[in-house]
């Protein structure tokens, strides 16, 4: 099973509807909470990402029986040093998104925390790729 | 106890009426957004001072039932547009997070 999301260039503060709707899905699903949980946080992170470091983009979530996979595209200026910007408490944010309590720096690391596998591929000038994996068994 | 028994201190006034038989097993402070997602656990009141409207992402998506919005500040009306659709309820309180913290704590035993 499939399931697309759009994340528009909008406000920050709108950011995380394509986290809210698809954690409804998992919960429909019968995904275990545990496992909810960890997609919820890390999806999150990642479409924070595509609102203030990049322009919006695409998330693609595949169900699968032994793992969900979700892909999240965006179109932006790609990240110059991955290994800094995995690092805890590294930003680039903006003082603007900063007052409203983005740009802690946790996102990545928050990512590959929760996640089983993260892959981030990126392109200056053209955009990133971040694709997550979470084990269901 | 459930979110209806915070209001048995009258230092918190209701500006969303959500789920409000949930029940509250704990509590979480903080401002800083990835923090509390990656911290608060399920059923905890949160205390913030953020009042815009990705605090109700963080909520729903953490399975927080409860925001008190603390030290005067008031929620934004996309934020209470928002919680209504997610059915999460929104406390506002004039004192500071640390002592309306504090108040849960003493009263509530949270
Ligand atoms: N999708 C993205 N496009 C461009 N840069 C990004 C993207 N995601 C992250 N970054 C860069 O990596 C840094 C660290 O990201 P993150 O750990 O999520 O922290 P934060 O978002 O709080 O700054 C960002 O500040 C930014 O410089
Ligand atoms: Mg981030």
């Amino acid at each position: 099973m499939t399931f697309n999301y759009v994340v528009d260039p909008e406000a920050p503060e709108r950011a995380g509807r394509a986290s809210t709707r698809f954690k409804g899905v998992l919960k429909e699903l019968g995904v275990s909470p545990k496992v909810i949980r960890a997609i919820s946080i890390a999806m999150y992170e990642g479409e924070i990402n595509m609102v203030i470091h990049a322009k919006g983009g695409t998330i693609r979530c595949d169900v699968d029986p032994d793992k969900i996979t979700v892909v999240m595209a965006d179109v932006g200026p790609g990240i110059p040093d991955i290994e800094q910007a995995m690092k805890a408490g590294w930003s680039t944010a903006s003082p603007e998104a900063r007052e409203l309590g983005f740009g802690a720096g946790m996102g990545l690391p928050n990512m590959k925390k929760w996640s089983d596998k993260l892959l981030v591929e990126t392109e200056l000038g053209v955009g990133t790729t971040l694709t997550m994996e979470f084990n269901l068994t | 106890m459930n979110v209806r028994d915070l209001l048995k201190l009258e230092d918190l006034k209701v500006a969303v009426e959500g789920d409000m038989d949930q029940e509250v097993t704990g509590g979480y402070m903080g401002d800083l957004l990835s923090v509390v997602m990656g911290n608060a656990e399920e059923g905890e009141a949160w205390i913030t001072i953020q009042s815009h409207v990705n605090i109700i992402a963080v909520a729903s998506l953490r399975g927080v039932p409860v925001i008190i919005i603390a030290h005067g500040f008031e929620p934004d009306e996309d934020t209470i547009e928002t919680a209504k659709d997610e059915e999460i309820t929104i406390m506002t309180t004039e004192l500071p997070p640390f002592q309306i913290a504090k108040k849960l704590i003493t009263e509530f035993g949270l």
